[in-house]
């Protein structure tokens, strides 16, 4: 047992530095493609720090968004950026070198390292032992609906919280597409390696969001780690050429877009008439309601964050 | 003293790494790399300090408000991303000015 201490300590120390090592490299390398891919890495390492920190949802999603959409998103506006300016301009790193801001970059350097000592010292002189909002979570799952806790958090206790983070990528995405195209349009028929990856990839990926979603009353998983597989698999299917039929591009879309968001908000207005406050689900309809908000905003979640990384709506492609 | 306190400080450095570069670099895309590791820093505090129950469950409060974080997150990436790309579409480059030489 003291063994196996032993080597989680050191794993847990090397993924601390190799976090902090990634990090520096993510920053300071001169080519802004390198730091990207070493973001993504950076994001890949964080999923494991999360395993070791004993937040498995989390590191589902980190892997699936933070990583995967994330560095999907970095690239694809990188290669926009590409074939809009010369590789120069991209290149250019824009670091206050030189000595006309010495001193401005050494005040700089100097309040850093006070806010980071201060922060460093706060966290040091916490207790070693807190036990939070455990208990309190403990003491009421029974009558959450579900069995995870993380997800009993997510769409119970702090369901309004979750209510509001749907509104958020909503907006995210109304703000993506009031700005219009920004895609530098370069429609190449699709690798046959992309083509056959995704071919058997896609439904695969279907099929692990499903899990997902039902696994999330229990186990880790839950509305967001599945909605950000289905998205991967939209991803995909973008990358490979494929495009919305034009039938459903304008109001289907639209509204799966704002099913979850709409369910979710119509559940709070009738639980709030119900039982007075908004949001508090009856303990015997609990689950039910948790999997019916759950089903919606999975695959609003997936098909807004498509959407995010197409950018432009699909109205507008018809028009050019 | 336990191995999340080293995750909890990993998650100093980062913010504080990811602020330095942020106030830096002039580069809109680095700026925004340089935003999602503060990010991650602070969930990574926030993860690592929820360890401290004294039981094996850690409190799943602050597991809840990072996932939350990491979708949000993602969201606002999207967006300052197509504003970076609006901005380099009118200006011609994604590189804020130099104040002290123009």
């Amino acid at each position: 047992m003291a063994t196996l201490t032993t080597v989680g300590l050191i794993i847990d120390a090397l993924l601390a530095l190799g976090l902090m090592g990634l990090a520096w490299r993510v920053l300071a390398n001169p080519d802004l493609f390198k730091a990207i891919v070493l973001f993504i890495a950076f994001g890949l390492v964080m999923a494991l720090s999360w395993v070791r920190l004993e937040a498995p949802d989390i590191a589902l999603a980190e892997a699936a968004i933070g990583a995967g959409l994330t560095g999907a998103l970095l690239l694809g506006a990188f290669a926009k950026l590409r074939n809009a300016q010369t590789v120069a301009a991209v290149e250019t790193s824009g670091t206050a070198h030189g000595t006309a801001h010495g001193i401005r970059s050494i005040a700089l350097l100097i309040f850093i390292l006070l806010l980071a000592t201060g922060l460093g010292y706060v966290v040091w002189s916490l207790p070693a032992e807190d036990i939070g909002l455990s208990d309190a979570v403990a003491a009421h799952l029974d009558t959450s609906g579900v069995s995870n806790p993380v997800t009993a958090v997510l769409l119970n206790f702090r369901g309004y919280d979750t209510l509001l983070e749907m509104m958020v990528l909503l907006l995210a995405l109304l703000g993506v597409w009031s700005l219009g195209d920004t895609a530098v349009h370069r429609e190449s028929a699709p690798d046959p390696v992309l083509d056959t990856l995704s071919r058997t990839l896609t439904p695969l990926l279907i099929l692990v969001a499903a899990y997902l979603l039902w696994a999330g009353a229990h186990a880790p998983g839950g509305a967001f780690q599945a909605g950000a597989v289905l998205a991967a698999a939209g991803v995909l299917l973008l990358l490979t050429g494929w495009r919305l039929p034009a039938a459903l591009a304008a109001q289907p879309l639209r509204l799966v877009l704002v099913a979850g968001p709409a369910i979710f908000l119509a559940l709070a207005v009738v639980t709030l008439l119900m039982e007075g406050r908004l949001l508090q689900f009856p303990p015997a309809w609990a689950g039910r309601l948790i999997l019916v908000i759950e089903t919606a905003a999975t695959i609003s979640i997936g098909v807004t964050l498509v959407a995010l990384f197409r950018g432009a709506p699909p109205a507008d492609e018809d028009r050019q | 003293m336990n191995a999340a306190f080293f995750y909890a400080i990993a998650g100093v450095v980062l913010f504080s790494l990811g602020l330095h570069a942020l106030i830096m670099h002039r580069h809109l895309l680095r700026k925004i790399l340089a935003l999602n590791v503060m990010g991650s820093g602070v969930f990574l505090m926030l993860a690592a300090l929820a360890k401290r129950t004294g039981t094996t469950i850690p409190d799943p409060v602050p597991h809840a408000m990072v996932i939350t974080g990491i979708v949000v997150a993602v969201a606002a990436t999207a967006l300052a991303l197509v504003l970076m790309l609006r901005l380099s579409a009118a200006t011609g480059h994604a590189v804020l000015p130099d104040e002290e030489h123009e």
